[in-house]
């Protein structure tokens, strides 16, 4: 049995379709993201699924139970770290996992082995109040929470954003600790990078899935030729290879540009011989495998 | 050097015993965009806030478009534009409403507001949304109108406080797109950003690491000194090292 | 925008009619013991009297406190015996007025009339009979002998700030949880929404007690107020309208998603109506009907009437027993209500 599955779920306030049709499985142990801009969807969907909130139409179960009929029965099953941090500010560390523990009929104690690598930095903040704690203290503490009446399933909304990057490398390596004790994780980010760290990932743009795939897959299934493109003027040569005949798009990628050929005749040398005559200097132009980004930019046309 | 528009001179922010920001000087040129990075709690928040006049500098120096962040506060805030990913425009105000506002705020006349909304939107596409109510745009259109406002009154420097969080990932290069388009017409940009891509398109970066600048150059010197391949690793370089448990 | 537009016009056509410190519809009880042509003439001068509504008449001393206690009369004329004959022979009489004490400006008021009627009628005498005559009205606050102000206020008082804080703080402390994200986490979680309600409820509860000793202490050591009647009634009753107030507060957190909204509603529907139509300021006796009735609806209202009968007059339960009726209803259907309302998801 699937520990999610959901079938053409929908939902719109007002004029906005907020999800459409959205259907798909996660199974027991998974590591599932969910990874779209803001807007996508995301939020929606992790309401409905946590049953905060009703589809429109479609059906959704969580480990076999039913998100509209069975919704007390999943709220002891899963644990929920919404996209704000629903901790509560004015209480200390210790009293929120306390609380939370409580919340679900269980103590810190029984617990504790499973939240305690994520925990225990926060160990000596104990007595601080949770409003004082930074961005990653927070998002731990959160998850701690989430965590500590042992859910079988745990729904991530963004916990990462806004958060840097070496938090949120920390906090990847925890979501991996935890695949490991068994527990099903669906996560959304709008991250592009991060999704290379889940199992299977689905791709959200207005409140559709553009494809729901291994990173791999999604990767492999990108057709187009890609180069990356480098000179030492590199805004006049974004704004050259924009107009250049034979290349689709062009978007800047860290220090290099990412661009699609269309042109078959076009080599990465012929190329370069055209830029270095234009007055480039530094050239670089080779082919590239794709990432994740590249793909959703590809599909989101 | 009338270039400087941003100088610090051990700038510091102290909180109770608490060193917020720790003796940080650097310098920031016309037209330059600056990226200013660091790990949540490294300070980066506070130093900003001082450099944008809105709040006092326990120790130090420092000057911005020529005027003292300490004394002359008012006139700083003239001459600088601010946007976040928190506060940016008025929801309940429609495109143009909003683009007059800040127009009216800064003092511009009636006749040079109207122009300038015009020659804004064409460059945004925006035509068609001119009457739109803010809300509703999506959140990338949403920012990127929210830069323009900021500069629409030509400072000589525009703060950005993670500009592109959330943004999905077209819109967010159309918004570096448009702050080149601003650093080439000399305003200077100083922007905050999670997404290590983006800092390689900064001209230069800085990294605080427990409220101290650990490191300043362009990326690719700063990829060169540690040897790493991307400004991420440089970044997990460096803020490893921060001691100061958030 | 609602609530900006419509305040002033709320405002101003409570301010315009409540707000009259004239008395108007004044019920008065004569007793008449003497029963001649002078006293039939000085009632009939009252009744004419556009401020006076009815006279009732009554026939024992026990039964001018009767009236008082069912609050059938709001002044009580006793005429002595041989009221005309002694203002034949002696050219002098005298009249008592009785008056309840609670609210002194009313008192003040009542006895103001009264005196200037029985002037006009002195002269009206004079001058058609040719000998002056003089009518000593002896005036008698019943339950507030000293006119204190506070017998008045203190009633009012404890009604308006157990309304305010059990409603406004439960409301808030409830919308916070909206606002701030809690409540999603709340929910997702296996505890009853009941439980939730409940676990906001009670520390407000006990906070109001706290109050309410408070108050009744000051009233009592500071403010001179008598503690008349049985301590433990006035507590339960309190009690019970501290529910209400907590029932409307979770009433007001169901309808409204930020803590300023919260704020404006219980500030706008809570505490204007507590201060004008609950009698606390305003006479509710001299109100234009529709807002006489319109003060039904204000549990205020109930509850400052069970204080002044409870603590201030001494009476028992006998005399509350409506009042408290009247509040165990609102209580129970707006605690009904309002649980049913809270929902167990967003939305």
């Amino acid at each position: 049995m699937d520990a999610i599955s959901v079938n053409k779920i929908s939902k719109s306030y007002g004029t906005v379709r907020a999800l459409q049709e959205v259907s798909f499985e996660v199974q027991k142990g998974e590591l599932f993201g969910i990874i779209g801009p803001d807007g996508a969807g995301k939020t929606t969907l992790f309401r409905i699924l946590t049953t905060l909130m009703l589809p429109d139409l479609g059906t959704a179960t969580v480990n076999g139970l039913d998100v509209v009929t069975d919704y007390k029965e999943i709220r002891r099953q899963v644990g929920y770290m919404p996209g704000r941090f629903s901790l509560y500010q004015d209480m200390t560390v210790e009293e929120n996992l306390t609380f939370f523990a409580t919340l679900f009929g269980t103590t810190v104690r029984e617990n504790y082995d499973l939240v305690k690598d994520i925990y225990q930095p926060l160990e000596k903040f104990k007595t601080r109040r949770a409003g004082k704690l930074s961005g990653g203290m927070k998002q731990k503490l959160a998850l701690s929470c989430a965590l500590i009446h042992k859910p079988s399933v745990l729904f991530l909304d963004e916990p990462t954003t806004g958060v840097d990057p070496v938090s949120r490398r920390d906090f990847w390596e925890m979501l991996q600790r935890l695949k490991k004790q068994g527990i099903t994780i669906v996560v959304s980010t709008p991250y592009m990078d991060e999704a290379v760290l889940c199992d299977r990932i689905a791709l959200i743009r207005e409140g559709q899935f553009m494809g729901i795939e291994t990173p791999q897959e999604i990767v492999n299934s990108y057709q187009e030729r890609l180069w990356a493109v480098h000179s030492n003027k590199m805004s006049s040569l974004l704004a050259e290879l924009r107009t250049f005949k034979g290349i689709q798009s062009c978007f800047s990628f860290g220090d290099v540009l990412h661009v699609t050929v269309i042109d078959d005749q076009l080599s990465p040398a012929s190329l370069k011989c055209f830029l270095v005559k234009e007055g480039h200097a530094d050239v670089e132009v080779y082919p590239i495998q794709a990432t994740i980004e590249d793909c959703y930019m590809l599909l989101a046309k | 050097m009338d270039n400087i528009v941003i100088e610090t001179n051990l700038l510091t922010k102290r909180f109770g015993n608490f060193t917020a920001v720790d003796k940080i000087s650097f310098q920031v040129t016309k037209g330059e965009i600056f990226g200013f990075l660091g790990a949540n709690g490294a300070g980066k928040t506070t130093a900003m806030r001082m450099l944008c006049g809105l709040s006092i500098p326990t120790s130090g120096s420092g000057t911005v478009a020529g005027y003292d962040i300490a004394r002359q506060s008012e006139m700083v805030k003239r001459n600088i534009g601010y946007m976040s990913q928190k506060f940016s425009l008025y929801e309940d105000l429609k495109v143009w409403e909003n683009i007059r506002l800040y127009g009216g705020i800064y003092g511009l006349s009636e006749k040079a507001i109207a122009e300038k909304t015009d020659r804004l939107l064409q460059t945004l596409n925006f035509e068609n949304e001119r009457n739109t109510m803010v809300k509703s745009l999506p959140l990338g259109w949403k920012q990127k109108l929210a830069f323009s406002v900021a500069i629409f009154h030509e400072p000589k420097i525009v703060f950005l406080d993670e500009p592109t969080g959330g943004v999905d990932p077209v819109t967010r290069r159309q918004f570096w797109e448009l702050i080149y388009q601003a650093s080439d017409r000399g305003i200077t940009v100083f922007v905050t950003t999670h997404y290590m891509d983006e800092a390689e398109y900064c001209h230069r970066v800085s990294i605080m690491v427990d409220g101290r600048i650990e490191a300043l150059d362009t990326p690719k010197n700063l990829k060169l000194h540690y040897g790493v391949k991307n400004m991420q690793e440089v970044f997990y370089h460096l803020a490893q090292t921060a001691k100061r448990g958030d | 925008m609602l609530i900006l537009f419509g305040m002033p016009i709320v405002q101003i056509i409570l301010f315009g009619f409540a707000v009259t410190t004239e008395v108007q519809n004044i019920r008065l009880a004569v007793l008449d013991s003497s029963n001649d042509q002078a006293t039939t003439e000085i009632v009939h001068e009252l009744k004419a009297n556009p401020y006076f509504g009815s006279v009732m008449y009554v026939h024992t001393t026990e039964e001018i406190n009767k009236t008082f206690l069912e609050n059938k009369a709001d002044i009580v004329l006793t005429f002595e015996e041989n009221f005309q004959q002694n203002l034949l022979h002696t050219g002098s009489a005298s009249i008592q007025l009785l008056v309840d004490g609670t609210d002194p400006n009313m008192c003040k008021i009542l006895v103001g009339y009264v005196t200037n009627i029985l002037a006009v009628y002195q002269q009206k005498y004079a001058t058609s009979e040719n000998t002056t005559i003089q009518i000593n009205p002896h005036v008698k606050m019943l339950y507030n002998p000293q006119t204190k102000s506070a017998y008045n206020f203190v009633p009012g008082v404890m009604g308006l700030i157990l309304m305010l804080i059990c409603a406004m703080m439960t409301s808030i402390s409830i919308v916070r949880e909206k606002e701030t994200g809690t409540m999603e986490v709340l929910l997702v979680s296996p505890i009853k929404p009941l439980y939730i309600v409940f676990a906001k409820m009670v520390p407000y509860f006990v906070l109001s007690c706290v109050n309410l000793a408070t108050i009744l202490l000051l009233s009592v050591y500071v403010l001179g107020v008598p503690m008349s009647g049985n301590l433990g009634l006035l507590v339960a009753i309190s009690m019970l309208f501290i529910l209400v107030a907590l029932s409307i507060g979770l009433l007001i957190s169901t309808v409204v998603d930020t803590q300023v909204a919260a704020m404006l509603v219980s500030g706008m529907i809570l505490m204007m109506p507590v201060i004008l139509l609950s009698g606390m300021i305003y006479t509710i006796e001299s109100m234009p009907v529709p807002l006489q009735y319109a003060s039904h609806i204000i549990p205020a209202k109930w509850y400052i009437l069970c204080v002044k009968k409870v603590m201030i007059e001494g009476l028992g339960i006998h005399a509350v027993y409506h009042e408290v009726i009247i509040l165990f209803i609102m209580a129970f259907v707006l605690l009904t209500i309002s649980i049913k309302l809270f929902k167990d998801r967003l939305q």
